[in-house]
């Protein structure tokens, strides 16, 4: 078998083990059917899309939570293996180092996607069964599939800070530090710039660009202001006519946050000494 | 003529101002042993990281199986080394033989080897418990068993006999043995010089990340300037020139390439004679303290002292010592 695959089932099988899958599954499923019944309960009065409605609780769920199980999955990866002693026997064996980064990516984006899958399509099952609206489908598809992708982002962010950590505990504080910045920091810090300004030299366009140097802010443009039906509910619509844009733009920024990250830390561990 | 498996020239390591290593040179033939020893923090562990490619020398050049452990073309010549590092470490949640199954799996082999491997080392009983349930031994024989897949050519083995009882200890030798003479050579660690005697060939001796001998243990012995001593214990009587350390019990130093002339000068009634070499942890100190002459019992008695013949008529007896002015 391939090592790349060889380690992504071990990560996997380990994460079985260690009760990570089901802890995660659950997580993910108890809060989106909370969020769903709770979120949505109004709809009926509105005529609105149930589902539609629970797009817009469960991505800026999303938003806080993905990012954050990506960088626990992730910092430990190398720098956890390193100090624990397993790291230098498996690079004694005839495996590169990229096989070793690409293995663990796809054995955590792997756990990742089941318990997101599991967890939210249990939800979005159980509300369009409830609620008797399907119409909503795609749009809470894409929420699924972006969901996947701003996880995996955090994943591969997640190598960059496992490798360049001394040890296991600045890894984690790192870890913490990283998710601040991206899920709080960064729009507070350009919502500072814009009102400072004052609307003399920031243009729309501006923002715009601004926003994609954070994958959490692409998975808000995709999911909040990205599809008709979602943007209504979600207090986007003048928004999305700001946006320049579309999904598949934006999917394709969210995977280029995949992949850049991913290939720094795998640049960044062939250099490294164990 | 046996190849040379691993070559280190004029390596060195630093951490920033630190030297872990420096000027080591170091060959090992097919199917020869080396021991490495020294104290812990001496730089044994970096040299097999080293080798390994896990770390990059700051000096000097490294070839294993012909290849730079960093470069690409390692990555296959991996799949001929066993590497047993210090302190084994493997996934708790993981059973003896799920974690078995993985390494050989990466060395291409069937997950079969691996179980016969795990019966090699006494472990088919414990092989579907969790590793996390194993003792420090039991560890280190998994450890050991994953650095035997793939048949290898190279064995790096860092502190191997760390946890193992004595009874496992042997066969661990015996498998070693069995290693070499099929052609695999043997890098083996260890702080305690006495447990390798006649389980390596050569012996180097690494202080402070410099290497102070490399020889056989004779050939230590002889650097380190340790002489062996001769015991007699005798009913009555006195041994001019030898020193009393009991009441009838008398020693003196000799010179190893001596001792048989002078054994066979010894007259039959003498009493018992016995041959005290010093101990390898004794060589091991003395080498680590540094060249001295003659740290035995003064200057060698068998360079002075020659038993011409058993004790006469009227004479105490016991061993008669003449001593040659030289």
């Amino acid at each position: 078998m391939n090592p790349i695959l060889l380690i992504a089932n071990k990560e996997i099988q380990e994460s079985i083990r260690n009760r990570w899958v089901v802890a995660l599954t659950c997580l993910l499923a108890i809060f989106a059917l909370t969020l769903a019944f709770l979120g949505a309960a109004p709809t009926g009065l509105v005529k609105a899309s149930a589902l539609a409605v629970t797009v817009v609780s469960l991505s800026s769920l999303s938003i806080f939570l993905l990012p954050l199980i990506g960088l626990l999955l992730a910092y430990d990866a190398v720098v956890g293996e390193a100090e624990r002693g397993t790291l230098a026997l498996l690079l004694a064996y005839p495996v590169a180092r990229w096989q070793v980064i690409l293995g663990k990516f796809a054995g955590h984006v792997s756990i990742l996607a089941f318990a997101t899958v599991v967890g939210y399509g249990t939800a979005g099952l159980v509300v369009s069964i409830v609620s008797h609206s399907d119409a909503a489908w795609p749009s809470f598809a894409l929420m699924i599939g972006s969901s996947v992708l701003l996880g995996a982002a955090f994943v591969a962010i997640g190598y960059v800070i496992s490798v360049l950590a001394g040890d296991r505990g600045a890894g984690g504080g790192l870890a913490i530090g990283v998710w601040l910045l991206f899920v709080l920091i960064f729009d507070m810090m350009l919502l500072g710039v814009l009102v400072a300004d004052q609307g003399r030299m920031i243009t729309a366009g501006m923002v715009n660009w601004a926003l994609l140097l954070n994958p959490a802010d692409a998975y808000r443009l995709l999911n909040l202001a990205g599809t008709s039906d979602v943007r209504m509910f979600s207090g986007m619509s003048g928004l999305a006519q700001q946006v320049h844009f579309g999904v598949t733009s934006l999917l394709f920024v969210m995977a280029l946050w995949v992949v850049v990250p991913l290939s720094t830390a795998v640049a960044l561990f062939a250099r490294r000494e164990i | 003529m046996s190849l040379a498996t691993i070559e280190l020239a004029g390596v060195a390591k630093r951490f920033g101002a630190q030297v872990a290593v420096q000027g080591i040179d170091l060959s090992l033939q097919e199917g020869g042993c080396v021991g490495l020893v020294g104290h812990n923090g001496a730089g044994k562990s970096t040299l097999i990281k080293l080798m390994l490619g896990l770390l990059r020398p700051s000096a000097g050049t490294v070839r294993v199986l012909g290849e730079d452990p960093t470069g690409g073309a390692s990555v296959r010549a991996r799949r001929e080394i066993g590497y047993l590092p210090d302190n084994v470490a493997f996934h708790p949640s993981m059973t003896g033989a799920e974690t078995i199954g993985f390494y050989a799996r990466l060395k291409r082999e069937a997950p079969a080897r691996g179980r016969a491997l795990l019966q090699q080392v006494g472990l088919d009983e414990a092989a579907r418990r969790r590793v996390g349930t194993y003792s420090k031994g039991m560890r280190q024989r998994l450890g050991f068993a994953q650095a035997l897949l793939g048949h290898p050519r190279a064995l790096l083995l860092d502190e191997p006999t760390t946890g193992l009882d004595p009874e496992f200890r042997l066969r661990f030798f015996g498998i070693l043995a069995d290693m070499r003479r099929a052609g695999t050579s043997v890098l083996l660690s260890s702080h305690a010089l006495a447990e390798l005697e006649g389980a390596v060939d050569r012996i180097v001796v690494i202080d402070h990340g410099r290497k102070l001998a490399d020889g056989d243990i004779a050939t230590l012995r002889a650097e380190a300037g340790l002489v062996p001593r001769l015991r007699a214990s005798l009913a009555n009587g006195q041994l001019p020139g030898w020193q009393q350390v009991a009441p009838g019990v008398f020693e003196t130093s000799c010179p190893e390439p001596d001792i048989l002339a002078f054994l066979k000068a010894l007259p039959d009634k003498a009493g018992s004679v016995e041959i005290l070499r010093p101990a390898l942890d004794e060589v091991y100190a003395a080498i680590l303290q540094g060249p001295q002459q003659n740290r035995g019992l003064g200057p060698s008695c068998a360079a002075r002292f020659r038993v011409t013949a058993p004790a006469g008529p009227g004479e105490s007896p016991g061993l008669r010592c003449r001593e040659l002015h030289l």
